[in-house]
């Protein structure tokens, strides 16, 4: 408990975490307001929403990036170390603190979407019934905590700012997608990807009330079911934290 | 006490620090002396358990610094000043250092107080002068009340009153009892500070003795006489075996003491005019013991000592 508690101070006694939140929470929203505003052709849905939901992804993963990056740029890192020697420990604390933060985020963000939606248009059914519809809302709070686990654990990896936002950025945003055009495999390939495989655990396996395919961006075709998919997603993320982990044990810090 | 034994560290090919043993014993001012890169900062960061080392290992009363309950009650220290998020508050630095080891916000509020930070508690970090952050990193050294104090060329960059705030700190922490452990490259500084000295140089232990040991054995002692009957003098000291060399109207005697000369005198009845112990400086000291070991010598006139005293202005460099 102690190490969350310092972990908490941390994260909040700066002021960029916040901002980041804020500015999730704007993208994301803004963006299903104008989704809901702007489109009057096809019925605003949950799942419809939720199309922002990859905005705030990236900014969660900056500021998860930017939460271990800082420490070891400004050598708080050795002050923590020195502080509390056991890393494992600590580190799991801030990850454990970040990822919490940034599910937190999630959430609101989903909810505040779906909120704003339903003001905009107070004539849609946004009521949140189905389990498709827990999942591609509450889903997203998920996502972006498993989302922040990866970017701390690459953050501790890297231990460079410029260099930690960037590789999880043009990996998130752009190897993933551009993979499909390696001849032949790239599809399969893309199949397995861990962000990939986390949109499908937000669209996939949508039912009846969800907007029409053509209406949407393509959803994740993973061949894993949505719960599958989570669990793939957050093993990924899990494999790197020990890896990053047990990384900080050796080096020098 | 802080006890090293055949401590290593190599960075690839280079050995930064060399079997080095040595210990620091409690309740003292101990000055970690050696020219800038002969592995000061990497032996304290391997005590402070940052750094592994290759080989050997060092612990506090005996114990590894990873193996202590709550360290920082155990041991502070100032490695760097800058170790600091500037956006963060420096009364919000301390207070995570402070939650990390069950330190209550009240003892904040005391070291902030005691170092003289409390009316820009609530200012950012980053934003302070160096002297400023030079005073929040002993605050922070001091959150848990320890009895070693490890500090890391403490005086370095700061003005003379930095310094002598500093100076005069440290002093107090040694009067209540403390054991500090201070490096520096800056003898004039040491010579003021410490009483026991562990010399380094290129990361292997040059010495390790009392401040006033090491002048002794690094220098010539001599003595400067003046006398109106200095003929008669010059062969008593001469029948006792001292060696004595001319310089203007003096002598300058070696080989014997000043109490000595000055029975002598009185034995065999002769008026002294001046009768004055020459000490060598911890520079000259320090020259002669590390001339070989300064890791980058200058290649003005190729002389080591020449070298080693381009880093070794005295205070305020």
């Amino acid at each position: 408990m102690t190490l969350l508690a310092v972990e908490r101070i941390k994260l909040f006694t700066t002021r960029s975490p916040l901002w980041c939140a804020l500015v999730a929470l704007a993208v994301t929203v803004g963006f299903a307001a104008l989704i809901a505003g702007v489109d009057s052709t096809t019925p605003v849905t949950v799942a419809s929403t939720q199309f922002g939901y990859g905005f705030g992804l990236v900014v969660i993963m900056v500021m998860a990036a930017l939460a271990i990056t800082t420490e070891y740029r400004f050598g708080t890192i050795r002050a923590t170390f020195q502080a509390i020697p056991n890393r494992t420990a600590t580190l799991l604390a801030k990850t454990a603190v970040v990822a919490l933060f940034a599910g937190l985020i999630g959430e609101i963000v989903a909810f505040g979407s779906v909120a704003i939606s339903k003001l905009i248009k107070s004539g849609a059914d946004l009521s949140i019934n189905t389990a498709f519809e827990w999942r591609t809302t509450a889903g997203v709070g998920l996502v972006y905590a498993t989302a922040a686990v990866i970017a701390l654990a690459v953050g501790m990896l890297v231990r460079h700012s410029a260099g930690a936002v960037s590789i999880v950025l043009v990996y998130s945003q752009v190897v993933e997608s551009l993979v499909v055009l390696i001849p032949k495999v790239g599809d399969d390939i893309q199949k397995w990807m861990p962000f990939y495989v986390a949109n499908r655990f937000l669209t996939g396996e949508p039912d009846a009330t969800a907007r029409a395919l053509q209406d949407g961006p393509p959803p994740s075709n993973a061949t894993l079911s949505p719960w599958w998919a989570a669990a793939y997603f957050v093993g990924f993320a899990l494999v790197l934290l020990v890896i990053a982990i047990v990384t900080a044990n050796k080096r020098d810090a | 006490m802080i006890e090293a034994v055949g401590l290593t560290k190599r960075y690839g090919k280079t050995v930064a620090v060399d079997d080095l043993s040595f210990t620091v014993q409690a309740g003292r001012v101990t000055g970690f002396l050696g020219p800038n890169g002969a592995g000061k900062s990497t032996t304290m960061r391997m005590i402070l358990g940052l750094d592994a080392p290759n080989a050997g290992n060092v612990r506090i009363d005996g114990k590894r610094y990873r193996e202590l309950h709550q360290p920082l009650r155990t041991v502070g220290a100032l490695l760097d000043a800058k170790w600091v998020h500037p956006n963060r508050s420096a009364r919000a630095h301390l207070r995570w250092l402070a939650k990390s080891n069950k330190l209550s916000v009240k003892r904040v509020d005391e070291v902030l107080d005691l170092v003289g930070l409390t009316g820009v508690a609530g200012r950012r970090a980053g934003g302070f002068s160096l002297g400023m952050s030079q005073r929040l990193g002993i605050a922070a050294a001091l959150l848990g009340d320890p009895q070693v104090l490890l500090f890391d060329e403490p005086v370095n960059g700061l003005d003379p009153e930095g310094i002598l705030w500093i100076r005069r700190f440290m002093h107090r922490l040694a009067d209540e009892g403390r054991t500090v452990f201070v490096s520096s490259h800056l003898l004039s500084e040491m010579a003021l500070t410490a009483q026991e000295l562990v010399v380094i140089g290129r990361g292997r232990l040059i010495s390790q003795s009392s401040t006033e040991e090491f002048v002794a054995q690094a220098t010539e002692n001599t003595v400067v006489v003046r006398s109106p009957q200095i003929a008669l003098l010059r062969s008593a000291l001469g029948q006792e075996g001292a060696t004595i060399r001319d310089e203007g109207e003096s002598l300058v005697v070696t080989g014997m003491d000043s109490a000595a000369i000055g029975e002598l005198a009185a034995a065999k009845g002769v008026v002294l005019h001046e009768l004055s112990p020459q000490r060598g400086s911890l520079e000259e000291a320090f020259i002669q013991l590390t001339g070989d070991s300064v890791e980058y010598h200058a290649a003005v006139g190729g002389d080591p000592a020449a070298a080693a005293a381009t880093d070794l202005q005295p205070a305020g460099k």
